[in-house]
């Protein structure tokens, strides 16, 4: 009985001209810790041009003199402070631009004066650099804490804006008649129809924002600053310190990798209901 | 039936007099008098264009952009069961049913109802786990979970398999028979109409051309010679040439 059903299909490729299998359309399987392959390659190739002395330590310093300065600076506390006061400055600036940009889509999402008033000046931002806006912030609010930080919400708010905005306008109008139909109150509407059909446009933005948040702080870090990451590397360029500047560059590369992966995550969790190309 | 809560004037629970919608130039509602009793279940037959989703839609009040004018009367209590089941996917089975109650006792209601069409167990699924006729039934529960004194139901089956309609065809009657709303299904299909119910309209160019009360004993069937009498002048009165 088995064999005859395990022998059918044999026969009937016999009989009909070798079909060519299904090309299938979407990416496919994901690979096994595929996300950290195109990381390691690049480590590898830097590894390699170190050894084989193709690159100078003066300009590049190499993988293992970064991990030994790395040891260093950590042994003797100065990574970790740095990284602290970094850590606050992005975390603040975050925080407080993610809220605005939520905020502001959803006024402007939902209303046509909300619309009208927010949506001009924020396209207006997000065509000037946050760096060309420095100069000004600098004469407003001179270089304490309060430029920095604020230079980082600048630059985080236009993303989660512009995508929770759009994830907001984009939710199926068949939704919204179905809530006039349910005689929703708007507070109910806003928190089971607005709020979770905006959330996969929220999500995309805040992986523009955190990685947006890191690097407005590389800016800061850089121009009249007495501590974090960055001073540490502008400090390690006025001494020639390539293998400090590399730290600080890893350093910020990891931290953009990590919190990415961090949205990427919940992202998955969050948005468990959808069934997409990556499934 | 006469006796039903919540009814408005006597036994009538809807009624609408020279009701006119209109998209542009083009009048798609001409005058329309209606009247439904209360726990009267009512199937509105008609060709495509013909407006009878315009007027479900201007009895559940979906109409806001269109231009018209006449008098519409419906309860308060009305629920809406789309042609797709228009379930929230972020939201899962039991959240959707309960979506439009609210107090302490929702998530209970919400589960009786999810019970009686049948789909217990399931209250924590995703809707795209569900198969198309489980979605229109979660539909359904959402639909009679507020017990209205209305159901308006626009082609509810009209993408669903012939097999799963006849099984909604039971379910549906059965839900009728026990929580009496005055229903309104707009549907194209005559068979649905003559099986489920008590009176049959057909609308054309915007006026109701036929009412017909279907006086056949339950449970209706095709071999029925009356059904079939039915069903043969129904599709005569929407243009459709039957043979014998």
């Amino acid at each position: 009985m088995t064999a005859s059903v395990l022998a059918r299909p044999r026969t009937s490729a016999a009989a009909v001209p070798a079909r060519r299998p299904r090309r299938r359309l979407g990416p496919g399987r994901p690979l096994p810790f595929g996300a950290v392959l195109g990381p390691l390659l690049l480590l590898s190739l830097w590894a390699i041009g170190s050894a084989a002395g193709w690159l100078d330590t003066r300009t590049l310093s190499a993988p293992w003199t970064v991990v030994t300065t790395a040891g260093e600076l950590i042994a003797d506390g100065r990574l970790q402070d740095n990284l602290a006061v970094s850590a606050q400055r992005a975390g603040l600036g975050l925080a407080v631009g993610t809220a605005i940009g939520t905020v502001l889509a959803l006024l402007s999402g939902l209303s046509r004066w909300g619309e009208a008033i927010l949506d001009g000046p924020v396209q207006i931002k997000r065509a000037i650099p946050g760096v060309a806006l420095i100069p000004l912030l600098v004469l407003w609010l001179g270089i304490g804490e309060q430029m920095k930080i604020i230079t980082i919400v600048l630059g985080v708010f236009v993303p989660v804006y512009i995508h929770t905005h759009n994830g907001l306008r984009s939710i199926d109008s068949r939704y919204v008649e179905l809530g006039e139909s349910l005689r929703l109150r708007p507070g109910v509407f806003l928190r089971r129809i607005v709020l979770p059909g905006a959330l996969p446009g929220f999500l995309l933005g805040m992986r523009f924002a955190v990685v947006g948040a890191w690097l407005s702080l590389v800016v800061v870090e850089q121009i009249n600053s007495t501590s974090g990451i960055g001073y540490m590397m502008e400090l390690a360029r006025q001494y020639g310190q390539t293998d400090v500047i590399i730290v600080g560059l890893v350093l910020y590369g990891l931290l953009g990798l990590l919190s990415d992966g961090a949205v990427r995550l919940a992202q998955r969790k969050a948005l468990s209901w959808r069934r997409t190309l990556a499934d | 039936m006469a006796t039903h809560p919540g009814g408005l004037t006597g036994t009538r629970t809807v009624r609408t007099r020279d009701l006119r919608r209109g998209f542009g130039d083009r009048l798609v509602l001409d005058g329309l008098d209606l009247e439904i009793g209360a726990g009267e279940f009512v199937a509105l037959l008609g060709r495509s264009g013909s407006g009878k989703s315009t007027l479900l839609r201007a009895l559940a009040g979906l109409d806001r952009d269109v231009a018209g004018s006449g008098a519409i009367d419906v309860p308060e209590k009305s629920s809406v069961v789309f042609q797709d089941a228009r379930l929230l996917p972020w939201q899962h089975v039991l959240d959707n049913v309960v979506l439009g109650l609210s107090g302490p006792d929702a998530p209970q209601r919400g589960r009786a109802a999810l019970a009686e069409v049948g789909l217990s167990g399931r209250e924590q699924a995703w809707p795209h786990q569900l198969s198309g006729g489980e979605q229109q039934r979660v539909a359904l529960a959402r639909a009679l979970v507020s017990e209205p004194d209305l159901l308006l139901a626009d082609e509810p089956f009209g993408a669903l398999d012939a097999l799963t309609r006849l099984r909604m065809h039971d379910l549906l009657r059965e839900l009728c028979r026990r929580h009496r709303p005055a229903v309104l299904l707009v549907t194209h299909d005559v068979d649905e109409a003559v099986t489920l119910a008590d009176r049959v309209l057909v609308i054309d160019q915007g006026r109701i051309t036929v009412d017909t009360t279907i006086d056949l004993p339950e449970p209706r069937s095709h071999r029925q010679p009356r059904f079939q009498a039915y069903r043969e002048s129904l599709l005569r009165s929407l243009g459709v040439e039957t043979e014998g």
